[in-house]
């Protein structure tokens, strides 16, 4: 075999995976993309019901409630708009309300957020970027809390993100 | 004074460094030894004083210093003592210094051991290992200082992120470090090479074994950083496909690619062009893998703030060293020459095929890792690509390599004989379907596709012990021969059937775990049993008790199977007073390689407590494959050839380096 007709096979070779990789990657993108919203956004955009999506934004103090079977409800609000949400399990550690969080799951026909998963970060005073993002925009943003995000929880939320899985 | 004498410390190393970055480069243009030996020098005392600089970290650490700002921040003086020193490295500033140490200690091995190394050669490879140096002293010195004081010191610090607060953090960290800062040894090689234009065999056999070193390192960290989060996070998961973990996993796939085409390099002198390549990009990963990590552009599972500069500044040495990388290699790669002619159906083949899939998924995770950031940048839209974006990609494109993995090492150089291998493959192709046909029988529930990926991870380590066999006549001859034979087989072939038994081990317990796991979530009560798996989980019930900086909630459950008591399992929730932040300590109980995992939830008002219990089948082989791997590279590592077999420099440059 010569030179040429290795290099053709290697070529056409890696052309193949590669065309294969692209439809695998396209293929996926169309399907396992979960796009963030707050619930101002929600209101506005109106989701359909059983689309999956990710939903930010502070829990509304007074509103968590516990039921039977680890069953919790609270609400998800970001200064112009509220989301009932519905989960069933244990919450994260930091999980409290009046704290930035984000839940992933979709609408259901009574318009309640039925998530299956729910995060909160690993420091007290840390809010998630997106939920931060989003606020800002919107002009809800605390100027007390952004210091205090800027300050202290830089330094933990570094710590956690090169100790925790870096 | 100590944090003083650390902070000039660390601004003399950078003075060395910078001279390590010009002055060799300057001797081997004029083809001075003297000049060139210069690097060997600067680069052992680079190294002292980052030691220094880092021992002194450490001290302020043990010592509760609370004037200076790094320790104020992240220490407590009841701390226990091996927190005060991982701590250390649990915040920003140290991590990047013991990043920096890391990097000046390769550069001081290379120094130390690479006598014979090519006298320019070993220059320019130090002088890029400066340059790297210089950026990141920078970096430390004007964007995150770790001895800066505090005006009116505190008596008291604000204590260590608790989910920190643990023996992973003295383990992970510098490992994956060792792992990442380790590519940056083959970077410098190749960089070397391009500039000096010239490359050959040997250049191979100095890459390998400091490849295999990061390797080795890169694999136990991942693995190490896995079982964290599995025990520490408390939801049972080892693997989140978080960007930060593929910024991790990015580097490793990258590397396992730069493994095996050092190999063909080596032994075939062939594929030069593309090994140069491939180092290059392994370590241009790692260094997107700390901008990823320590500029905050991501949100990630795992908490992550922002601070404009820190991101610039690392976003501004990514671009130097990737963009000057790939631009260098794309201006003098044509001059390297071309190697040896190969049969696509050939150990070089195979080893071709094996960096093509192992590139590619590296590319889908990069996709995966980076689109939405693009795409935040580009249009706004915030999206999060998660799991199943990389289960649709990365497994397919990982099925058949790992198909391909057996035959590899069956295949002969140059031109080698599928059918033949096929032939001797067969035994292992038998155990793979007896094992798929035992499962669809046995297993309920978990699909048709497990038995299959079980069936070809049985393949994979049956295939990698048929090799084995293969070589030393296993069956075919005496018993005392085979056992000659055994004793005079290369450690490189053990190495790999080691490291690739160890793939199809983590596969297998990958498979089982997600397949076959069992999740029980309640609200207990003392004495309500929760039934999982056929074990019965009795709860005792709650105590509290005060740990040197936590109060914590213990629970006591009591663990029989077929009413035989065999253990107490004791999960508990500490609170932190400083920072007022609450961690699970989750409880396991190993039974061979599988586990039972509790960890507790919220009290709620009437006593109770939430529990989440899970049963994980054969959940401890995938991080026994890693570090199957890890051993397989460890032995490899041990190879004869790879301590005396390196080709001594010729006599002229011998005669130089008596200059020194």
């Amino acid at each position: 075999m010569t030179r040429k007709q290795r290099r053709l096979t290697i070529i056409g070779g890696s052309l193949a995976v590669l065309a294969l990789a692209a439809a695998l990657v396209l293929n996926a993108m169309r399907d396992s993309i979960v796009f963030f919203s707050t619930p101002t956004m929600v209101a506005e955009k109106h989701i359909l019901q059983g689309r999956r999506f990710r939903l930010g934004g502070l829990v509304q103090p007074g509103t968590l409630e516990r039921g039977d079977n680890l069953a919790v409800t609270f609400e998800i609000a970001d200064g112009g708009a509220k989301l009932p949400v519905a989960y069933q399990g244990i919450l994260p550690d930091l999980f409290r309300e009046g704290q930035g969080v984000i839940a992933e799951g979709a609408l259901d026909a009574s318009g309640v957020f039925r998530a299956d998963t729910v995060l909160a970060k690993h420091d007290e005073s840390y809010m998630p970027k997106d939920v931060a993002d989003a606020l800002k925009k919107q002009g809800h943003w605390k100027d007390d809390y952004g210091a205090k995000a800027n300050g202290s929880a830089s330094q933990t939320a570094q710590g956690v993100a090169q100790g925790g899985k870096q | 004074m100590i944090a003083e004498t650390g902070h000039y410390a660390l601004v003399l190393a950078l003075a060395l460094a910078l001279i390590q970055s010009t002055v060799p480069i300057l001797g081997a243009r004029l083809s001075d030894p003297a000049l060139m030996n210069v690097a060997r020098s600067t680069a052992l005392a680079q190294l002292m004083f980052v030691a220094f600089s880092f021992a002194a970290l450490v001290t302020l650490h043990v010592t509760s210093d609370f004037s200076v700002v790094n320790v104020f921040e992240n220490s407590h003086s009841l701390k226990p003592m091996i927190y005060k020193i991982t701590g250390v490295w649990g915040n920003h500033e140290g991590s990047m210094l013991l990043w920096v140490s890391i990097l000046a200690l390769f550069g001081g091995l290379v120094a130390a051991f690479g006598n014979n190394l090519p006298l320019s050669l070993r220059a320019h490879v130090l002088a890029v290992q400066a340059w790297i140096a210089s950026a990141f002293y920078l970096f430390i010195l004007i964007t995150s200082n770790p001895f800066l004081r505090i005006a009116n010191p505190p008596i008291e610090g604000r204590d260590l992120n608790p989910v920190l607060q643990d023996v992973g953090l003295a383990v992970h960290p510098p490992m994956l470090y060792l792992g990442y800062v380790g590519f940056s040894i083959s970077f410098s090689f190749a960089i070397a090479a391009l500039i000096e234009g010239r490359i050959d065999a040997a250049w191979a056999r100095w890459v390998r074994p400091w490849t295999l070193v990061a390797w080795i390192f890169l694999t136990l960290g991942i693995a190490m950083g896995s079982y964290w989060a599995y025990y520490e996070l408390g939801w049972g998961g080892w693997w989140f496909w978080d960007p930060v973990e593929n910024a991790s996993l990015m580097p490793w796939l990258a590397g396992t690619a730069l493994l095996h085409s050092a190999l063909v390099m080596e032994k075939r002198n062939a594929l030069k062009v593309w090994t140069i390549l491939i180092s290059i990009l392994t370590f241009s990963l790692s260094l997107l893998g700390t901008f990823l990590v320590r500029s905050g552009v991501l949100t990630s599972v795992h908490a992550f703030a922002t601070d404009p500069t820190r991101g610039v500044f690392i976003l501004l040495i990514l671009c130097i060293f990737i963009g000057g990388g790939l631009t260098l290699y794309a201006w003098r790669a044509s001059t390297l020459k071309q190697g040896g002619l190969f049969a696509p159906i050939s150990r070089e083949g195979a080893l071709v095929l094996n960096n093509l899939f192992l590139t590619t998924a590296c590319a889908t995770v990069f996709i995966g890792t980076l689109y939405p950031l693009a795409l935040e940048v580009l249009t706004g839209d915030k999206i999060s690509v998660g799991p199943p974006f990389f289960n649709l990609t990365f497994a397919p494109l990982f099925v058949p390599l790992m198909i391909a993995v057996p035959f590899g090492p069956m295949l002969a150089w140059k031109r080698g004989d599928l059918v033949g291998a096929a032939q001797r493959l067969l035994a292992a192709g038998i155990a793979a379907l007896i094992a798929i046909a035992l499962l669809w029988a046995w297993a309920r529930g978990g699909g048709t596709l497990a038995p299959l990926a079980i069936g070809l991870g049985v393949f994979v380590i049956a295939g990698a012990l048929s090799d084995l066999a293969e070589r030393i006549g296993l069956f075919r001859m005496p018993l005392a021969i085979t056992a000659r034979r055994a004793r005079g087989l290369p450690r490189s072939a053990w190495g790999s059937a080691f490291a690739h038994a160890g793939v199809g081990v983590a596969l297998i317990g990958i498979v089982c775990e997600t397949t076959w796991n069992s999740e029980y979530i309640a609200t207990m009560k003392p004495d309500d049993v929760a039934k999982i798996a056929g074990y019965e989980l009795r709860l005792d019930g709650l105590t509290q008790r005060q740990g040197p900086n936590f109060r914590e909630m213990v629970a006591q459950f009591t663990v029989s199977l077929d009413g035989e008591r065999l253990s107490v399992m004791t999960p508990s929730k500490r609170n932190f007073t400083t920072r007022e932040a609450s961690t699970t300590e989750a409880a396991l109980l190993t039974r061979g390689f599988s586990q039972l995992y509790i960890s507790l939830g919220d009290l709620t008002r009437d006593g109770a407590i939430a529990a989440r219990i899970y049963y994980k089948p054969l959940v401890l082989l995938i991080w026994f494959g890693p570090v199957l791997m890890a051993f397989g590279g460890l032995l490899s590592l041990s190879d004869r050839r790879l301590r005396v077999g390196a080709p001594k420099p010729a006599k002229v440059l011998r005669g130089l380096q008596a200059a020194e």
